[in-house]
């Protein structure tokens, strides 16, 4: 373990700041035979609802030039599962706490899940997904206006005294207000971006490739779209932000953390090429001599200084 | 811990049929432990790695057969001999003819879903079986491996769609036709066809399944399916699964 990579989220050491996202590594220990998933920074479990979910129809996956939609629809056990279950299997590989990434359709479900997770000693802070379609509020995502994101955050604060990441849809007109909302309704820091929304047609019969026909666009290509609005949130609030969205090397690391991120998390790149994380804890390194960087945390946001 | 990110030396690569080519590759073969088991190819200038099943394995390498489909598979079809090819290996659980007492076996395969079959063939031989053989092509353009699996000492049956070869029809035919609907059974081939030899079929089997893939070893749940007994990646628990757990829930 190399000293320098070290950076601190709401008071949480974490040895590096490399964290795979939810939904890109399923409950962490399938990745177990890749590699000794303990040199992780942490790991960002799969997003977990109140009841179980199949998720959407297959075709879930659609390829791009440099990314990919899923449409998977947050297919999980369900809490109780993921707790009894996977979080158990989980913790006989993984000796650190988790990113535990939580959806909802209700204020209520939200509520009872961080309930939940907050009794759990491997989570280390709650990660809250408010891109979900809000169902008692007519299907909009609660991500998309500054007042439901409140509600929301302030919802979970009061049943949880783990941190509140609130991670926050990039599908929106005005991310700032958004975060700017979160922060004030009391969360601890900021996720971001979660995917884009994306489409892609077949060009034989014309038809969506998607079963769901739009899914969630990730990869390199949405790269500059994640650092500008990483910038824009980091110079609005001054919660930490997990910086995501199209990080596939240790020189994007740099370059999120310049922006504004205190940690990063890596997506699709794991799904291409599953030792991907691995390969950046190892060559971060080398790669801050080449750049002079003494201690990863000297950079947060050193773009804006 | 093993490098599951492996490079194959190709030593041939040559069409077969219409579209359809086989790819000999020399490297590590030793993460087979099942005939069906699938590998992911890397695809210069795509982003996803391209599933691909093995058909034939010894202890040199391994043999693929691919149709090209699109930019990945059309790109494989161009390697020379002597080139590279990157692949993560290791994936998926395969055909397990063990889990059958009876020594004839059916294997069914349509289309590009016959070349796993090939090397289910000589698993069964190996344990002492007896497998007869249905494949069903599109047309004669089509037809692949007859040769092959007859040499291995197969009874070996064939259908075209158009009745240009073999019997005008489907598999499903055959098998009433030849009376095999109570032989256990493995079939690999589109869903349409793989839903018409379970239902034709009196008796148990094993039916490999495709399906879209993001990464290939459980990771995303791209490629899920619901089954009777819960949800199943069909990379990972899959892409064989058994016909008593399966669920028609598309076509």
């Amino acid at each position: 373990m190399d000293e320098r990579l070290k950076v601190s989220l709401s008071g949480w050491q974490l040895d590096n700041p490399i964290i795979p996202a939810s939904g890109t590594f399923g409950f962490g220990y399938e990745f177990t035979e890749f590699y000794d998933i303990n040199i992780l920074g942490s790991i960002a479990t799969k997003g977990t609802t109140r009841d179980p979910r199949f998720g959407n129809p297959t075709p879930r996956i659609a390829e791009c030039e440099r990314g990919m939609i899923n449409a998977v629809g947050l297919q999980n056990p369900g809490i109780d599962k993921v707790i009894s279950e996977e979080f158990a299997k989980l913790k006989q590989v993984y000796h650190k706490q988790v990113v535990a990434n939580v959806s909802g359709f209700s204020e209520e479900e939200y509520v009872e899940c961080a309930k939940k997770m907050d009794a759990q000693d491997i989570v280390g802070i709650l990660e809250i997904n408010i891109s979900c379609p809000n169902v008692h509020g007519g299907g909009m995502s609660f991500g998309v206006c500054p007042e439901a994101a409140a509600q929301i955050t302030k919802a979970v604060k009061a049943v949880t005294r783990k941190p509140v990441y609130i991670k926050l849809s990039p599908n929106v007109t005005d991310i700032v207000a958004i975060a700017k909302a979160c922060e004030e309704a009391g969360a601890d820091g900021i996720s971001m971006i979660n995917t884009l929304l994306g489409a892609r047609f077949d060009l034989r019969t014309g038809k969506p490739i998607i079963a769901n026909v739009m899914g969630g666009f990730s990869g390199p290509a949405i790269k500059p779209v994640a650092l500008r609005m990483v910038y824009q949130v980091y110079e609005a609030v001054k919660l930490p932000i997990i910086g995501i969205g199209g990080i596939a090397c240790a020189e994007d690391v740099i370059e999120m953390m310049s922006a504004g991120a205190t940690a990063v998390e890596i997506g699709a790149e794991n799904l291409r090429n599953p030792y991907v994380c691995k390969e950046i804890i190892e060559r971060l390194p080398s790669l801050m001599d080449e750049l002079k960087i003494e201690k990863l945390s000297d950079i947060i946001g050193r773009a804006h200084q | 811990m093993k490098e599951r990110i492996q490079q194959y030396r190709i030593i041939s690569n040559w069409q077969l049929a219409d579209q359809v080519f086989e790819m000999e590759l020399e490297g590590d073969s030793s993460w087979i432990t099942h005939p069906g088991q699938f590998l992911n190819v890397t695809i210069d200038n795509a982003y996803l790695k391209r599933p691909i099943s093995i058909c034939d394995w010894n202890e040199n390498g391994l043999t693929l057969i691919y149709k090209v489909v699109g930019f990945g598979t059309k790109q494989m079809s161009q390697k020379p001999p002597g080139t590279m090819l990157e692949c993560l290996v290791g994936l998926g659980n395969g055909f397990t003819p063990e889990a059958f007492e009876e020594k004839r076996v059916l294997l069914v395969g349509g289309g590009v879903g016959v070349p796993p079959l090939y090397g289910l063939a000589k698993t069964c031989l190996k344990q002492g079986k007896q497998p007869v053989v249905i494949l069903g092509f599109t047309s004669e353009k089509d037809i692949f491996y007859i040769k092959k699996f007859t040499d291995l000492g197969c009874d070996v049956k064939l259908s075209t769609n158009d009745g240009s070869q073999g019997v005008k029809g489907f598999v499903s035919d055959v098998m009433v036709q030849e009376g095999l609907t109570d032989l256990p059974y493995f079939a690999c081939g589109p869903m349409p066809m793989l839903k018409a030899v379970w239902k034709t079929s009196n008796a148990q089997g094993q039916l490999s399944f495709e399906e879209r893939m993001g990464c290939g070893f459980g990771a995303c749940m791209g490629c899920s399916c619901e089954t009777i007994s819960g949800p199943k990646r069909i990379c990972k628990e899959g892409p064989v699964l058994s016909s008593q757990e399966v669920l028609w829930t598309k076509d």
